[in-house]
C-alpha cells in the first residue's frame, strides 16, 4: 500500500539509526507526529504577535481574540496535515494544485463581473476564501511532485513544464492585482526547482533574462505598482500621499531605539500615523514599542524557526518532502524578509505581511498547513525504521 | 518500473544537491537577516535622534491662540470699533474626501452665487501646513449655519469656527479716519512675523487700524496639543495665552465727528478740527465715506466695482490724500510770512488799483474785486481777502523765503503724527520746478501762489494743522489721532514736530487775528454773514480754489458752468482768540464761494465744541447756506 510504496523506495538508503533515548522521552511528540522545537517557536511567536496586535489594533480586544481564533484553526490544520503521511500529499498534489487553479479563474471571471481588485471567493454565508492562498501551498506540492518523478537535476523539458506550471497561477494572482501573493508563489516555485538542483549556469542564463525582462515588468505594472517603486526610490517625493506609509513606519521604528517606548506606548502606532498598522505594518509597531532589543528577538526567533525548517528538511528521506519542506521553510523567510525590509525602507512597499504577527486569516492558516506538512514530512521519516 | 528505477538511481546525487544548496540557502538567509538586523539598527540606534525627533513633530502640535484685537474709543469712550462674535466657514483639506464635491455642495447649501466655488477653491488652497483649516468664508448667518448642521454627515473636513470680526457701529462718518481691518492677503502674509499672526484672520488694512496695528493686535499665544493623524487634538500639553490687544483711545470726538459728516452730506468734501494747544484731532471727515464693514468680511467684486467707479470717490480720503489749491485760505499765513521776513509791517499800506502789474510787464493780476479796494493795510487785506496786497506781498518776498515761510506752516510735507497715507501734497519752489519740468521758476508763479493758487496743493489735514499753529501764535504742535494706547496717555509733545514761528513783534500776531477775526466780524468781511451772532471771538479766512483756470479777463457765472466745474468752497477757522480750543480746515467740492458753504460749517464745528448749547440743527444750516447761496459775490 501507500506505507509499502515508501518502505520500497526508501529502501536503498542508508536510513538513520533512530537516537532511541530521544524518541522514547520525546514519544508523545512522535506520536502526534509534531516537532516540539518548531511547535515551542512557533508559539511564541504567535503569543508576541498578539501581544503586539492588542497594541497594534488600538487595545481591541476582539481583534486579538479573532486572531487567536485563526492561529486555534491554522494549529488544529497543522496537527491535521501532520498526520497525513507525505505520499498522500504527493498523490494530492495535482488534485490540490488543480483545484486551486480553477478557483482562480473562477474569481477572475467574477472578478471581470465585479469591480477592482478580486482576490475572494465567496461562498454566501458559508465561507470567504482567498484561492490564491492555497496556491501558495499547491504550487510548490504540484512543482515538487512532478520533479520528484523525473531525473534529477531537471532538464530544459522539465522546466519548461515547471515553468508552465508556474506560469499560469502566477499571471492570474498578479492579474487580481496582488503582487505580494504572486510574489510568494513564485518564491515557493523557484525554492523547488533551485533546491531540485537547477544548474548554475541556468540560473545565471535566468537572473539576466529577469535583468533585461525588469523594463518590460514596468511597462506592464499597474499605476500604483510603479508608484510603490517610485515612492520607495524616494519617500520624500510625496510625503503625504504614497511617501506617508514608509515615512511613518521608519520614523516609527526609528524613534523606538534600543529599548522601545514601550507596549502601548508608541506615540506613532497608538496616534494611528502609522498606516495599516495592525496588517503589512506591524512590525512598526514591534520596533516602536519594544526597540531594537525587540526586533533582534524576534528575528532571531525567525532565524532559529528557519534553521530548524532546514534541518528537517535535509533529514527527510524522499525527494518530494525535502524539496516541498526546503521550499516551505525558504518562502516562510521570504515573508519575514520582504515585510521587514518593507517596512524599514531598504525594500519597495509590498503586501506581503508579516508571518503569524500580522492580523489576517487566510495567511496565519497557510503559514500553519506548511509547517503541518513540514511536520508531516519530518515525522514520517522517523516512522520508518520502527 | 523504469522510471522508479532511474530516479532511485540518482538519489545520492539529489541529497548531496539538496545539502549544497539548503546550505548556502541558510547562508543566504543569515546574510539578509544580519542586512536587516543592520538596518534596524541604523534606524534604532544610529538614527535614534532624527526619528524620535520626528515623531515628537508629529504628534506635537503647537497651535497659535489669536488675540483679541483692542478696541477703539472716541475721547470721550463712545466706542467706535468692536469685536463680535460671528461664524466661519472653515476646511480641513487633508480630512475631505472629494474637494469638487465638498465645495459645490457647499455653495449649494449656503445659496452662493456659481463663481463662490472658484472663490472657495481659492482660500481652500490658502494654507500653512497640514491639518490646518483654511477660512472659506466669514460671517455666516444663522439660516446657512442651521444647513450645515444638518448636513454635517455629508461634509467631513468642513467646520463651523466662532470668531471674533470687527465691527464699526458709525462705519460710514469713521470709514476714512478709523480704516478698516481685512483679511490678510499673501502679500502681507509674506510681511508678517508668523509665529504672531499664525492664528490671525485679520489685519488692518486703511487709518488707525492700520497705524497702530501693533498695538491693536496684541500678542498671539500657543497651546502644544497632542494629536493624532487625523489633526484631532487628543489632550493640551501645555500653553501660553494670548496677550489682547491694547484699547486705543482717539484724540476724535464722535459727537464733532458726526457733526461733520453730516454737515458734508451730500456734497464731496472733507473737515478736520483740531485742538491747537494739543494737537489732537477732533474730527477727521472726508465725504462722502462707505461702510466699512463690508470690507471685514470680504466685499464682492460687483460692490467694490462700483465704490471705485463711483464718480463722487467714496473710497478716496480726501482730509488726508485730497489735493486742493488753497485759495486764499493763506492769506494770514502769508501775512505771518511778510512780518517775518520784514516785508511788511502792520501798518503798510498798498494802494489796489484793482490789479497787480509786474514792473515792465503789461500782464494784470487780478483782485476779485474788479474795481479794487483801494488803500489796504494788513488787517484789511485779510478782511477783504485782497489779492493785490498778496500780490505784492509775494513778488517782494520772493519764491525762495515764501517757499521757506510756508514750508514753516507745514505745507508740502506730512504733517500728521499718527495719520496713515497722507500726502505730503506740494509746496512749489524753484528746486521743485526744476527737477519737475526741467525750467527755471519765472516771476509771474510767485505772483499766483501769493493768493493760494499756481502749484501750490495742500491737504485739509495741513490746512488744520498750519491753522492751529497760527492759533498757537506760532508754536508747533502736530496733530494727532491717539489720546491713549491703553491706560498711557500719549506724550504731546512728538518727535520731529517743526519748528515753532517766531516774530520780531509777539503784538504783530495780535494784527494777524485782528484781521482774521474780521473776515467774520467786519462790515467788509467776506464771511460777514457767518460770524453774525457769535457769541465768541473766532478768525478765519476763506478761499475759493478753481477747479480749471479762466482766461485773464473772463469772469464767469457759477449757475452756467456745471456743478463739477464750479469751484471748491474753503474756509479756516479757530476760536476763541484770546486761547484758541479749535481750529478748522473745511472744503467743500465744488460748492462756489468760501464764505458760504464752508463757513458756515467751520462755524457750526467751532459752535459745537465751545458753546454747550444742544446740538445744532444740521437742517436749519444747510437750508440757511442753499438761500446764501444766490447773494454771493467774490472770495
Amino acid at each position: 500500500m501507500m506505507l509499502g510504496d515508501i518502505t520500497r523506495g526508501l529502501r536503498g538508503h542508508p536510513v538513520r539509526p533512530p537516537e532511541s533515548g530521544m524518541s522514547r522521552r520525546k514519544s508523545v511528540w512522535t506520536k502526534l507526529r509534531i516537532d516540539p522545537w518548531i511547535l515551542l517557536l512557533l508559539l511564541v511567536l504567535m503569543g508576541a504577535g498578539l501581544l503586539v496586535l492588542y497594541s497594534a489594533s488600538g487595545q481591541r480586544l476582539e481583534t486579538v481574540i479573532a486572531q487567536a481564533t485563526r492561529f486555534g484553526l491554522g494549529l488544529v490544520v497543522l496537527m491535521v496535515l501532520a498526520r497525513l503521511s507525505p505520499t498522500t500529499l504527493l498523490r494530492w498534489a495535482p488534485l490540490l494544485y488543480g483545484a486551486a487553479l480553477a478557483m482562480l479563474i473562477a474569481v477572475e471571471v467574477m472578478g471581470d463581473m465585479g469591480m477592482g481588485a478580486q482576490r475572494w471567493l465567496v461562498i454566501p454565508g458559508v465561507v470567504r476564501f482567498q484561492p490564491s492562498e492555497l496556491m501558495k501551498l499547491a504550487m510548490p506540492m504540484m512543482l515538487a511532485a512532478y520533479l520528484c518523478r523525473r531525473e534529477l537535476p531537471p532538464k530544459w523539458t522539465d522546466l519548461l513544464v515547471c515553468g508552465l506550471i508556474m506560469a499560469i497561477p502566477v499571471l492570474l494572482i498578479a492579474r487580481q492585482p496582488d503582487l505580494g501573493t504572486s510574489l510568494l508563489v513564485i518564491c515557493a516555485a523557484v525554492f523547488v526547482i533551485l533546491l531540485a538542483g537547477l544548474s548554475w549556469r541556468f540560473i545565471a542564463f535566468l537572473v539576466a533574462l529577469a535583468g533585461a525582462a525588469l523594463p518590460l515588468l514596468w511597462i506592464n505594472m499597474h499605476n500604483y505598482q510603479r508608484q510603490r517603486v517610485l515612492t520607495f526610490l524616494n519617500p520624500e517625493s510625496d510625503p503625504l500621499g504614497a511617501g506617508w506609509n514608509i515615512i511613518q513606519s521608519t520614523t516609527a521604528i526609528g524613534s523606538g531605539g534600543l529599548l522601545g517606548k514601550g507596549w502601548l506606548q508608541g506615540t506613532q502606532s497608538q496616534l494611528e500615523f502609522l498606516p495599516e498598522r495592525h496588517t503589512d505594518f506591524i512590525v512598526a509597531v514591534l520596533g516602536e514599542e519594544f526597540g531594537l532589543v525587540g526586533m533582534l528577538v524576534v528575528l532571531t526567533l525567525y532565524l532559529l524557526v528557519i534553521v530548524r525548517g532546514l534541518w528537517l528538511a535535509n533529514a527527510a528521506q524522499d525527494c518530494f518532502g525535502r524539496l516541498l519542506a526546503g521550499s516551505i521553510v525558504l518562502t516562510f523567510f521570504i515573508y519575514v524578509f520582504v515585510n521587514v525590509g518593507m517596512v524599514s525602507g531598504i525594500l519597495p512597499v509590498v503586501g506581503v505581511p508579516l508571518p503569524l504577527v500580522s492580523y489576517g486569516g487566510t495567511s496565519s492558516v497557510t503559514l500553519l498547513a506548511g509547517f503541518g506538512i513540514l511536520m508531516s514530512i519530518h515525522a514520517h521519516r522517523r516512522l520508518l525504521p520502527r | 518500473m523504469r522510471d522508479r528505477r532511474q530516479v532511485l538511481k540518482n538519489t545520492h546525487q539529489e541529497v548531496r544537491i539538496f545539502r549544497i544548496r539548503s546550505l548556502l540557502a541558510l547562508l543566504l538567509v543569515v546574510a539578509l537577516t544580519a542586512t536587516l538586523m543592520g538596518r534596524l539598527a541604523y534606524l534604532q540606534v544610529a538614527q535614534h535622534e532624527v526619528y524620535i525627533t520626528r515623531s515628537e513633530q508629529n504628534r506635537v502640535r503647537v497651535e497659535p491662540l489669536p488675540p483679541t484685537r483692542g478696541l477703539i474709543y472716541d475721547r470721550n469712550g463712545q466706542l467706535l470699533a468692536e469685536n463680535r462674535p460671528t461664524y466661519n466657514l472653515m476646511l480641513v483639506r487633508e480630512r475631505v474626501e472629494d474637494l469638487d464635491a465638498t465645495l459645490n455642495l457647499l455653495v449649494e447649501l449656503l445659496a452662493l452665487p456659481e463663481e463662490g466655488v472658484e472663490a472657495f477653491r481659492e482660500r481652500s488652497r490658502q494654507r500653512t501646513r497640514p491639518f490646518q483649516p483654511a477660512l472659506l468664508m466669514s460671517d455666516l448667518e444663522e439660516e446657512q449655519i442651521a444647513h450645515l448642521a444638518l448636513n454635517r454627515h455629508r461634509l467631513p473636513g468642513v467646520e463651523v469656527e466662532a470668531q471674533l470680526l470687527r465691527y464699526y457701529p458709525d462705519a460710514e462718518m469713521l470709514s476714512h479716519a478709523l480704516g478698516y481691518v481685512g483679511r490678510i492677503n499673501a502679500e502681507e502674509l509674506a510681511t508678517l512675523d508668523p509665529g504672531n499672526y499664525a492664528g490671525t484672520h485679520f489685519i488692518g488694512k486703511t487709518g488707525v487700524e492700520r497705524y497702530y496695528e501693533d498695538v491693536l493686535h496684541g500678542q498671539a499665544g500657543l497651546r502644544k496639543v497632542e494629536t493624532n493623524a487625523r489633526g484631532r487634538v487628543l489632550r493640551e500639553l501645555g500653553r501660553t495665552d494670548p496677550v489682547p490687544g491694547e484699547n486705543l483711545t482717539l484724540t476724535i470726538d464722535r459727537d464733532m465727528q458726526k457733526l461733520a459728516y453730516e454737515l458734508l452730506d451730500g456734497r464731496r468734501g472733507s473737515i478736520v478740527a483740531i485742538e491747537p494747544g494739543s494737537g489732537e484731532i477732533l474730527a477727521m471727515v472726508s465725504a462722502p465715506g462707505f461702510d466699512s464693514n463690508r470690507f471685514v468680511t470680504g466685499i464682492d467684486v460687483a460692490s467694490y466695482r462700483a465704490l471705485q467707479e463711483d464718480p463722487d470717490l467714496p473710497l478716496f480720503n480726501r482730509a488726508i490724500r485730497g489735493q486742493y489749491p488753497p485759495g486764499s485760505t493763506i492769506k494770514p499765513f502769508l501775512a505771518i510770512a511778510g512780518l517775518a521776513e520784514g516785508v511788511i509791517t502792520p501798518n503798510r499800506v498798498i494802494n489796489d488799483p484793482g490789479y497787480f502789474q509786474l514792473p515792465g510787464d503789461t500782464r494784470r493780476y487780478r483782485n476779485w474785486l474788479r474795481w479794487g479796494h483801494g488803500r489796504v493795510d494788513m488787517e484789511r487785506s485779510i478782511e477783504v481777502s485782497n489779492n493785490t496786497y498778496y500780490y505784492t506781498l509775494a513778488h517782494e518776498m520772493g519764491i525762495d523765503r515764501l517757499h521757506e515761510q510756508m514750508t514753516a506752516f507745514g505745507f508740502g510735507q506730512r504733517v500728521g503724527h499718527d495719520v496713515f497715507g497722507e500726502s505730503a501734497a506740494l509746496m512749489p519752489s524753484r528746486d521743485w520746478k526744476r527737477g519737475r519740468f526741467n525750467q527755471p521758476w519765472y516771476p509771474g508763479e510767485t505772483i499766483s501762489v501769493g493768493i493760494g493758487q499756481g502749484y501750490w496743493q495742500v491737504t485739509p489735514l495741513q490746512l488744520a494743522a498750519a491753522t492751529g499753529v497760527l492759533a498757537n501764535r506760532g508754536k508747533w504742535v502736530k496733530p494727532r489721532l491717539a489720546k491713549r494706547i491703553g491706560d498711557q496717555e500719549q506724550q504731546t509733545v512728538l518727535p520731529e514736530t517743526l519748528g515753532d514761528i517766531v516774530l520780531d513783534n509777539e503784538a504783530w500776531w495780535d494784527k494777524v487775528f485782528s484781521g482774521a477775526e474780521k473776515v467774520l466780524s467786519g462790515s467788509e468781511g467776506t464771511a460777514r454773514r457767518t460770524g453774525v451772532g457769535l457769541d465768541y471771538r473766532m478768525g478765519g479766512k476763506s478761499g475759493t480754489a478753481q477747479v480749471f483756470s479762466l482766461g485773464q479777463d473772463q469772469r464767469y457765472d457759477a449757475d452756467e458752468l456745471a456743478e463739477r466745474l464750479r469751484d471748491h468752497a474753503l474756509f479756516v477757522a479757530y476760536a476763541p482768540l484770546e486761547d484758541p480750543q479749535i481750529a478748522v480746515s473745511v472744503i467743500v467740492e465744488n460748492a462756489g464761494g468760501g464764505s458760504t458753504h464752508a463757513a458756515h460749517l467751520a462755524r457750526a464745528m467751532s459752535d459745537a465744541w465751545l458753546l454747550d448749547d444742544e446740538e445744532p440743527d444740521v437742517e436749519e444750516l444747510r437750508e440757511e447756506m442753499e438761500n446764501d447761496d444766490a447773494s454771493v459775490a467774490g472770495n
